[in-house]
Parts: C-alpha cells; structure tokens; sequence
C-alpha cells in the first residue's frame, strides 16, 4: 500500500463521510469501525474513482462478500482498499 | 408528462453515449391533480418533479449505454436547486450529462430549461443494478419507445456507433 495512496483516501473518507483524519488508519474497516454506510460509500467511491482515474469494481467485490468467498476485511480495510486501489492504477498506467 | 403516473419525460431528442449526454423535452400537462394540491389557486410543478424529471431523463441515458440490461434508480440528490416556477401548459428541455459512470452505480449533473433559460439543476446518484425481473424490463423498453429513444440503443436494436 502506497502511503500517499493511504493519505489521499483517508482524506476523502474523511472529507465526505465527515469522520476527524485522526481516526482513520490503515487498519480502519469502512464499515464496521468508521460506519460508512453504502450510500456514503457511494460518494467515497465516487471520489476515489475520480481521484485515482479508475473505476473500483466494486459490484464484483460486493458480489464475492455476499457470497462468502472472501473476508470484507480484503476489501474495506482501509491497508487492503489502498492495496487494490494501487493495483488498479498500476494496470491502469500499463494499459 | 403525466405527473400523476411520474411519467416526466415526453421526448428524448438527443442521446449521444460518446459525449454522455442526453436531452429530453418535457411537457407539463395543462391539468394534473397534483395541481390540485399544489396549490389550490396557485398551480405549479412541485420542486421534486423537477429534480425527478432530472433523474428520469439521466436515466434513460444510463439505461441506453447499458443496452436496457440495468436499470439505474436514484440514491442521492446534490446541489439541488429550483430557480423558478414551472406552470400548467409550459414545454421544458432537460439535458443531462454523466459526470461518472462507476461500478454499480453513475453520477450526472442535469438541467432544466425553459426558453433557453434555467430553470432548475441538480446532481445525481443512482445505483445502478440489473432489472429486477423481466417485465419490468420489458415495461421500460416500451416506454423507450414511447419518449422516442432510438430504436439502436434498445437492448434488442443493431449495435450503436457510439
């Protein structure tokens, strides 16, 4: 995870879902530890898309939590959300 | 428009994916019970059809670019405002552009016009989900129709160019 990736969405988070910068972490999970509901995280996707110029798939993360194949952990910890989000823009970069 | 069926939008007249855009033409009925009660002696079109008429006409753009396989339906509503009235008989154009289109959901920025000027605005969220079942599915595309959607965008038209 890129610290300034961390920053960037820490900020958003912080910005929009109105959440003092102190309390996000790394380890923060969006919605059990900060509360981000899914409609506020709408608008943290919204701002992450646009920051970083990708499109998280989150359709497909949210289908794979639902079923079970996955922690939530691996997609809203912030550590692991960053994590994905740099892999988005390093794809990106390589397209 | 039919505001009692929130059938806002009467004509899509452009649609064009590659600039992500949309314009629609509104009539506003000449009677309507929503008149009625809003308000007795004083008929004008509620604020929220405005800022519905928005949503509707985005919509037909996202369902357009998603070959009417998703439906997006409204989540938020930013930056609203309402500029002036809107009364029995006038004609409006509504243009929409898609400010996002994320995973799940889209974003777009819509505007209300009469003669040119503005009337009302508004930024909106949808989420954006596959149909809930067919006839539903099947309902809209008859209402595509009916607004004069493009017979390419529909699900089951040729491939559009854009």
């Amino acid at each position: 995870m890129s610290s300034s990736t961390f920053e960037t969405v820490a900020g958003i988070i912080s910005e929009t879902c109105d959440i003092p910068r102190e309390k996000i972490t790394p380890d923060s999970h969006a919605i059990n530890d900060l509360g981000i509901d899914s409609l506020d995280f709408l608008d943290v996707a919204f701002a992450i898309d646009k920051a970083f110029g990708i499109k998280m798939p989150l359709e497909q993360w949210t289908q794979e939590v639902n079923e079970g194949k996955v922690s939530s952990d691996r997609y809203f910890v912030l550590r692991d959300l960053c994590a994905n989000i740099d892999s988005l823009t390093a794809a990106k970069a390589t397209a | 428009m039919q505001l009692e069926y929130f059938r806002m939008v009467d004509r899509i007249i452009r649609l064009d994916l590659a600039a992500q855009t949309v314009v629609a033409e509104c009539d506003i009925p000449d009677q309507s019970p929503v008149f009625e009660g809003h308000f007795p002696g004083h008929p004008i079109l509620p604020g929220v059809l405005m800022i519905e008429t928005i949503a509707q006409t985005g919509g037909w753009l996202i369902m357009a670019m998603h070959r009417f396989d998703r439906i997006p339906f409204l989540a938020q509503v930013k930056e609203a405002k309402m500029r002036a009235f809107l009364t029995p008989g006038e004609q409006v154009e509504t243009e929409v552009r898609l400010l996002h289109d994320g995973s799940g959901y889209a974003v777009a920025a819509g505007t209300i016009r009469r003669a040119g000027r503005t009337v009302a605005e508004a930024e909106i969220t949808y989420r954006v989900m596959p149909f809930p079942n067919p006839a539903m599915r099947g309902q809209m595309l008859d209402t595509a129709r009916r607004v004069a959607v493009p017979e390419h965008f529909l699900a089951d038209g040729p491939t559009p160019d854009a």
